[in-house]
């Protein structure tokens, strides 16, 4: 029984790689690299969340969004007016023509805060709307694309409009949403200075805890019989119908769980980075989210955060070399995993080193030796 | 005789579904008892699986209407056909691929079709009962864990036929079950299918003249979009205007 109960939430396979990553994460990264580095790699992190809710609605949906971006920034959005509020006191913002609302809502002549800044005093309300927000945006979205039967390249298409479209209401909108700066000079959470040492590394942690509690969430979305549907629906999209089930509402539900993880990334995004700004919503960064996802491999969730990790740390590290070469990499890098190894790493990691591994412990009896979950091949055994 | 006042498992009438322009099916009228065994057959083009189609909801029709028990389906979605109790094997061998025989046979078990009840849905004995049963029946108690893809061709017939059943539908529509298959494959499938239409009511299409006339209750020719003929095999048969566009030739 306790065994059919874990298989609900991943294979053993699964919690090996947890384990390994987890170790990686919270373990050796800290102890190697110095709080600018690691506040970084926490950056990254945040990514991972949406490269998770894309080998979902991708990978295993074969819903290619190209505008999870705007679910990530309307997250982060909403952790930054939190912040921002609590920075903009009457005391500290007492140079301003109407104190006590944010500077650039001063700099852009308004004399009160506009009636959906107000709930943003709330702590408690910020965090229902961190998920609630993009949540109900895509359930919109997808209701009104899905029901329709809209999809693939169409779908893709639209997205990618939404999130030009919410780039340019932010930077329009620039009294309401600080503009093409975004919303900075965030400085305290309930009182808490997040801009310390020591906060960013509390930070680190708790990104990494959310990290693993929506890998958790993930992995037992894939293993339920959700998962396999949204395999057979990828397959033979018109079959499933006469199944018996709704491929529209099947649709909203994983793009909906993408755009909430998607927003939990966006609002650790704020907390750690410490602004938020139209930058991280539009085409570019949505786009590039896809490429992390590609290149971890579409398929796999714990090779979403890898992928997330590796291009961005090959981004800061590239860009820093050559800062006008980077785009060029970025673009190489997409045609190389689409045409080289499709699955992207966690492909190659179930190609080359478990074979490897499988016949090493073969010989001592067998550790990998129940499933695999890697690559486009998904092989479980029956829950006897 | 008392026709008119019985209560018909499903009842079409009046079914025309036009591309434009081209009336695939013309104003026709189908009525199909409480397990009775209907095969329709008919030359290439004559609109057989368009009824079908149009039956389970793949295409709308253009008017007309489709009462299964008293229930209007024409105004339904595919899947909520389904939940009404309707069935549909297709043409071609129509299973997912990427899943082992286990989990299309599971994902066919009625039970947790909406979102959340597939998300909780869990594989308890009589789940897996059921499929070991079903798979059983199919020839592919063997096979369970075997990738579909892998499967030959009659035994993704096969099962897509033990999906169907898993699905328990009262009113079951086969297309062309036997297609393609090898001569044994044929006699076994034959066996199966007179296994599983007890009890509930079947429309097949078919070619096979030899299968039609082992199963069939009542026959209906098609052609061109309308009913040409409607009876016993014998009466069909006999028909002048059956010779002379199908069996004839």
């Amino acid at each position: 029984m306790s065994t059919t109960f874990l298989n609900r939430f991943g294979s053993r396979a699964d919690y090996i790689g947890i384990a390994v990553l987890m170790t990686l994460i919270v373990v050796v990264l800290p102890l190697t690299v110095d709080i600018f580095r690691l506040n970084l790699i926490g950056k990254y992190l945040t990514y991972a969340f949406v490269a998770i809710g894309l080998v979902l609605c991708w990978g295993y949906g074969g819903i290619l969004s190209l505008g999870q971006g705007v679910f990530f920034g309307l997250g982060g959005y909403c952790m930054a007016m939190f912040l921002k509020l609590e920075a903009s006191t009457p005391e500290a913002t007492k140079i301003q023509s109407t104190p006590g609302i944010p500077d650039f809502m001063d700099w852009n002549q308004l004399t009160e805060l506009p009636w959906f800044w107000e709930p943003f005093h709330s702590f408690g309300f910020t965090l229902i709307a961190i998920i609630l927000i993009p949540t109900l945006f895509a359930f919109v979205i997808g209701l009104a694309m899905f029901k329709r039967r809209v999809g693939g390249v169409y779908f893709a298409i639209i997205t990618q409009a939404i999130a030009a479209i919410m780039t340019i209401l932010i930077i329009g909108q620039q009294g309401y949403t600080g503009g093409v700066n975004g919303i900075t000079d965030l400085r305290t959470l309930l009182g808490w200075d997040i801009r310390t040492d020591e906060a960013k590394y509390v930070l680190y942690f708790v990104n990494a805890a959310l990290l693993l509690l929506v890998i958790q969430l993930s992995l037992f979305v894939r293993h339920s019989k959700l998962g396999r549907i949204m395999v057979a629906m990828r397959d033979k999209e018109d079959r499933i119908r006469f199944s018996g089930y709704s491929v529209a509402n099947f649709k909203i539900f994983i793009f909906c769980f993408a755009a909430a993880v998607s927003a939990i990334g966006g609002a650790m995004f704020t907390l750690q980075v410490g602004f938020m700004s139209p930058s991280f919503v539009g085409i570019v960064p949505s786009i590039e989210m896809v490429i992390f996802a590609a290149v971890g491999g579409r398929l796999s969730i714990l090779g979403a955060v890898y992928g997330a990790l590796l291009v961005n740390f090959a981004k800061t590290s590239f860009s820093e070399a050559f800062p006008e070469l980077w785009l060029f990499a970025m673009g190489a890098l997409f045609i190389g995993v689409v045409l080289a190894f499709p699955n992207g790493l966690a492909g190659l990691y179930a190609t080359h080193v478990v074979p490897f591994i499988r016949s090493f412990s073969a010989r001592r009896g067998g550790l990998f030796d129940r499933s695999v979950t890697f690559g486009g091949r998904v092989e479980e055994g029956g829950a006897k | 005789m008392t026709a008119a006042k019985k209560e018909f498992v499903l009842a079409v009438e009046g079914l025309t579904v036009s591309f434009d322009g081209f009336k695939a099916v013309d104003d026709l009228s189908l009525y199909v008892d409480e397990n009775e065994i209907r095969v329709i057959i008919g030359p290439n083009g004559a609109g057989k699986t368009t009824v079908l189609d149009l039956i389970c909801g793949r295409t709308r029709a253009s008017a007309g209407s489709i009462r299964f028990r008293g229930k209007e389906l024409t105004k339904l979605k595919e899947n909520q056909i389904v939940h009404a109790g309707v069935g549909r094997k297709f043409q071609n061998p129509s299973i997912y691929e990427e899943l082992s025989v286990f989990e299309n046979l599971e994902i066919s078990y009625p039970r947790g079709r909406s979102v959340f009840g597939a998300l909780m849905f869990q594989r308890d004995r009589e789940v897996i009962e059921r499929v070991e049963e079903i798979a059983e029946m199919i020839f592919l108690a063997d096979h369970l864990h075997t990738s579909a893809d892998l499967l030959s061709h009659g035994q993704k017939q096969w099962l897509e036929i033990g999906m169907l059943l898993i699905q328990d539908p009262e009113l079951l529509m086969l297309d062309e079950p036997v297609a393609g298959m090898s001569v044994s494959e044929r006699k076994q499938t034959a066996e199966l299918l007179n296994k599983i239409i007890q009890n509930r009511s079947v429309i097949v299409i078919e070619h096979d003249m030899k299968f039609v006339e082992d199963i069939a209750h009542r026959v209906t020719v098609m052609h061109q979009g309308r009913i040409l003929s409607e009876g016993s095999m014998e009466h069909v048969q006999s028909d002048p205007k059956v010779v002379e566009v199908y069996l004839g030739h």
